[in-house]
């Protein structure tokens, strides 16, 4: 199953291991961990609960492997997001792409995060000194995510 | 024609529930239609206002204001997203 969405945490060694086991095509694994971080708007922050759609959430995050897969020419992709209540330097997000070159594992790799971060129904409650509040969401990762619009036709990596 | 609409997240928190049943009344027929039809119960449905960034979603795929709704939908009003 290349997608996941659980409470548990994940071995980073053990995922990227298996991205590339009984495959000798495999050249390349490209993988990014996303993690909580104590500081957030300038404001410290204790601890974070994610919440999700759940149905929604596993559906926009297989749309989004799967839009990857057809851009690049990819041998395997593994995306696991969690949710709950995390606190800093817990990990997030684990996204690894196999391929047979660097440039098509690190494209799709940050494919997939850009993506996931506008389209995966994930909302994040931050615990502050001045209360819990809710994460605004960044025109930065609109313009992350934009990118590859106009980038279709010959995505980096090609 | 009955459809369930869910709310999540701050917008949850604005409207006080998480989950209704809705029969879709004479008139709303697309996403938009609905949404202006729940702000118009004023108060704290302010919220879905429009100008307020508001995202929907129909049976579990990203919907634009355009797109219709039908009987049995899941519809879900959402802000904007903020995993990863």
């Amino acid at each position: 199953m290349s997608v996941s969405v659980q409470q548990a945490d994940f071995d980073v060694g053990a995922e990227i291991a298996t991205l590339s086991q009984g495959r000798p095509e495999v050249g390349a694994v490209a993988s990014f961990v996303g993690l909580v971080r104590d500081v957030s708007g300038g404001a410290e922050v204790a601890a974070m609960t994610l919440e999700h759609y759940p149905g929604m959430t596993e559906r926009s995050l297989e749309d989004i492997v799967g839009e990857a897969r057809r851009r690049w020419q990819l041998d395997d992709v593994r995306v696991i997001h969690r949710y709950g209540r995390l606190e800093p330097g817990d990990r997030i997000v684990f996204v690894g792409v196999a391929g047979a070159h660097r440039g098509e594992a690190f494209a799709a790799c940050e494919f997939v995060m850009d993506y996931l971060k506008t389209r995966a129904p994930f909302w994040k409650l931050e615990e502050t000194p001045d209360g819990a509040h809710w994460v605004d969401a960044r025109d930065s990762d609109d313009s992350a995510a934009a990118r590859w619009e106009t980038k279709s036709e010959s995505p980096p990596g090609r | 024609m009955n459809i369930k609409i869910l709310y999540f997240a701050s917008l949850r928190d604005a409207v006080g529930h998480a989950e209704e049943s809705f029969v879709l009344p004479s008139g709303v027929s697309t996403i938009g239609d609905l949404r202006a039809f729940l702000a118009e119960r004023g108060d704290k449905w302010d919220a879905l206002a429009e100008g307020r960034n508001v995202r929907a979603a129909r049976n579990q795929r990203m919907a634009s204001p355009t797109e219709p709704v039908g009987p049995g939908d899941e519809i879900a009003f959402f802000p904007p997203v903020t995993g990863g």
